[in-house]
């Protein structure tokens, strides 16, 4: 069940290198996936731990710790090929982005000069002393030198070996420097002018010499391994400091051991049915438009000659354009041209005069657009303003559940917190249903699709509804069967929609409205 | 104000003593961070003839950042804007601490012998020193003889 296994010995192949396992990754942290009888018999589509899953994604939670420890690994397996000491392999890897296998690839395409050249490291095998730490510490001779940085006289200067060599404070400040202030790691060179060489991790730690750097600059290289590497990812959860490494680059819901659940392939909330590139654009559509939008459709209306958007600060319906380009005359109340209401403003209830019946179909043509996205956007905020509420039911449920032990056992009352579980994914699901359906265009398969949304909507009401209600120790056997018959039922409702969705984008069903919005697929 | 590093006071011995042809750099008299820079157009280039005034200064962790350099005369270059800015790579990511005021000023007067309009930073002048170098050099010439020769 642990996904960790299958991962680690089949992408390392050598399995006593591999992650120490505290815990199992997801098993512990998946809250729905119970043994209960609530929800077991529906395959669930994407459960964290689903290695029986027709796809094999696989994915584990690594630790601070355990990312650098992956670290080493890597230097190991390419250091069992390469022969190098492990700083110098280290230094290679990164300017590499940690891609062993463009690295052997150029390793064995390139002349040895050429390629470690082109990484900006001495070529190990023309030094004397290889190992940079010898390097660093070049043999303190009895007259002062001249630091080429600070100018002063010192007793000893030390250097990467590039030829190149400065006092100890010079080298401390400099490195405290560009780790600090420019965030910089593996591609902080040496400090003379025109010289590559790179600061290798030994002689970082050698010549920093200060227990905040050095912690700074573990982290940024950590972070920078983290974010080079296509199949790991941060979680996104405040205060998080775990990764998420998967075997593939795939919009997918991974959870993290801090029980947050996040889309491995953007790092969003977990957003089916909607696709990663939807979403993006969706999420900046709302933080562009949202409010802005809903206070022009309450307070504004269109020029009806010129689409102008005009608000009205006054009394007087009399509206002139100040577009300079226009100037039209127009009744505000029924957008026809102002000259036929002459000095009596009442004959504005002809309704059927031709000129404003045109005047308010255009407009109309105008909001339509806007009116759309609306739609849209208040059922997404509705579901998004409804899972928080759940939340709190989740509270609620919970005290609950503590106040009925008393008199009943707690596995009697688990399923209450399944249902709850069950809920919030289904909000989430709706949420994120109504941004897919505003991208698609209208045909059949929409029209399948909106049939499963409704249904799906009408079986969370339901389930929303009766978990509100009064739980008593008292009632709760009468409930339970039909809660568990409830959640059942929207989960069921769930796969359905989401199936359905799954398969057309296998089949290729779905018509976007705009390009953008199907990346990601 | 923190006393001078040793560094410091060393460049601005040394500029003193030793000065480059074409360039004279002097510290301002209230702030030693501060110089009042000169550096005569280079031969050869549209800036010949030319006195150009520049101000530099060398910010609290220098020699760990760049010194900042700017223009005050008016020069017409690719790689200087209307407010004097430089387009300079050693004043950017390729600054090191083991350069000084000295390689700086050098390599802003190798610059007016050099523009650079592939690497522009004033888009005007880069674009017709590249459409037509001549009236460009022409532009400059003029912008020599109107703002830098003193009378």
């Amino acid at each position: 069940m642990n996904s960790e296994d299958g991962f680690s010995d089949e992408d390392h192949g050598d399995s006593h290198r591999s992650v120490p396992s505290h815990s199992p990754s997801c098993l512990s942290c998946s809250n729905w996936d119970s043994d209960e009888d609530t929800c077991t018999e529906i395959a669930l589509p994407e459960g964290p731990n689903h290695n029986v899953a027709p796809d094999d994604f696989v994915y584990k939670v690594l630790s601070v710790d355990q990312i650098v420890q992956h670290q080493r690994n890597i230097i190991d397996e390419v250091n069992n090929v390469l022969n190098l000491s492990p700083q110098v392999t280290r230094t290679i890897l990164n300017h590499f982005k940690w891609d062993k296998e463009r690295l052997f690839e150029n390793y064995f395409e390139s002349s040895p000069q050429e390629f470690f050249q082109r990484a900006h490291v001495l070529n190990p095998f023309e030094q004397e002393n290889a190992s940079p730490a010898e390097a660093v510490g070049s043999p303190a001779s009895t007259k002062k030198k001249h630091c080429g940085i600070c100018f002063c006289a010192c007793d000893e200067l030390k250097g990467l070996g590039c030829g190149h060599s400065y006092c100890v404070a010079c080298w401390k400040q400099y490195l405290a420097n560009k780790t600090c202030s420019e965030g910089l790691t593996h591609t902080i060179t040496c400090p003379a002018a025109n010289c590559d060489i790179l600061v290798d991790y030994a002689s970082f730690l050698a010549l920093a010499d200060d227990p905040d750097v050095v912690e700074r600059y573990k982290q940024l290289i950590t972070n920078t391994f983290v974010e080079c590497n296509t199949l790991m990812r941060w979680c996104p959860a405040p205060n998080c400091t775990h990764a998420i490494e998967a075997n593939y680059l795939e919009p997918k819901a991974v959870q993290c051991k801090c029980g947050h659940q996040f889309c491995f392939g953007c790092g969003e909330n977990w957003h089916e049915p909607a696709s990663c590139g939807c979403l993006k654009e969706w999420l900046k559509k709302c933080l562009e438009d949202s409010e802005t939008s809903n206070w022009i459709a309450q307070n504004t209306k269109e020029c009806p000659k010129c689409q102008v958007t005009i608000e009205k600060d006054g009394g007087c319906n009399h509206m002139v354009c100040k577009n300079p380009s226009c100037r039209y005359d127009f009744c505000w109340v029924c957008l026809g041209s102002w000259e036929p209401h002459g000095s009596s403003w009442y004959s504005c209830n002809r309704y059927d005069e031709e000129e404003s019946k045109q005047a308010r179909l255009a407009q109309q043509r105008y909001r339509s657009t806007m009116a759309r996205y609306l739609h849209y956007y208040n059922r997404y905020a509705n579901h998004m303003q409804s899972m928080r509420m759940e939340h709190k039911l989740y509270a609620n449920v919970q005290a609950k559940m503590d106040d009925m032990q008393a008199e009943i056992s707690w596995i009697e009352v688990q399923f209450l917190r399944d249902a709850v579980d069950a809920l919030c994914q289904c909000r989430s699901t709706l949420m994120y249903s109504y941004v897919f359906a505003f991208y698609l265009k209208n045909n059949n398969q929409k029209l399948i699709f909106e049939y499963n949304q409704r249904d799906l909507e009408m079986a969370t009401e339901k389930i929303s509804e009766c978990l509100e209600r009064e739980i008593t120790a008292k009632n709760v056997y009468d409930i339970k069967q039909k809660v568990l018959d409830l959640s059942h039922y929207c989960q069921k409702r769930r796969h359905v929609l989401l199936s359905h969705v799954r398969e057309g984008n296998e089949k290729d069903w779905w018509e976007y409205i705009e390009d953008a919005a199907t990346q990601g697929h | 104000m923190s006393s001078l590093p040793r560094r410091i006071i060393k460049e601005t011995q040394r500029l003193m003593q030793e000065p480059v042809p074409g360039i004279n750099a002097i510290p301002d008299e209230n702030n030693a961070r501060y110089f009042h820079v000169i550096v005569t157009g280079p031969n050869d280039s549209p800036f010949e003839g030319g006195v150009f005034k520049l101000e530099l200064f060398l910010p609290e962790d220098y020699p760990m950042s760049a010194p900042k350099v700017r223009f005050i005369t008016k020069i017409y270059h690719p790689n200087i804007d209307r407010l004097g800015r430089i387009c300079l790579d050693v004043l950017k990511d390729k600054w090191s601490p083991a350069l000084q005021i000295r390689t700086i000023l050098l390599s802003i007067q190798a610059l007016l012998s050099a523009p650079n309009p592939d690497d522009p930073l004033a888009n005007d002048v880069a674009e017709l020193w590249k459409v037509n170098e001549a009236e460009a050099i022409r532009n400059a010439r003029e912008w020599t003889q109107k703002y830098a020769v003193e009378d």
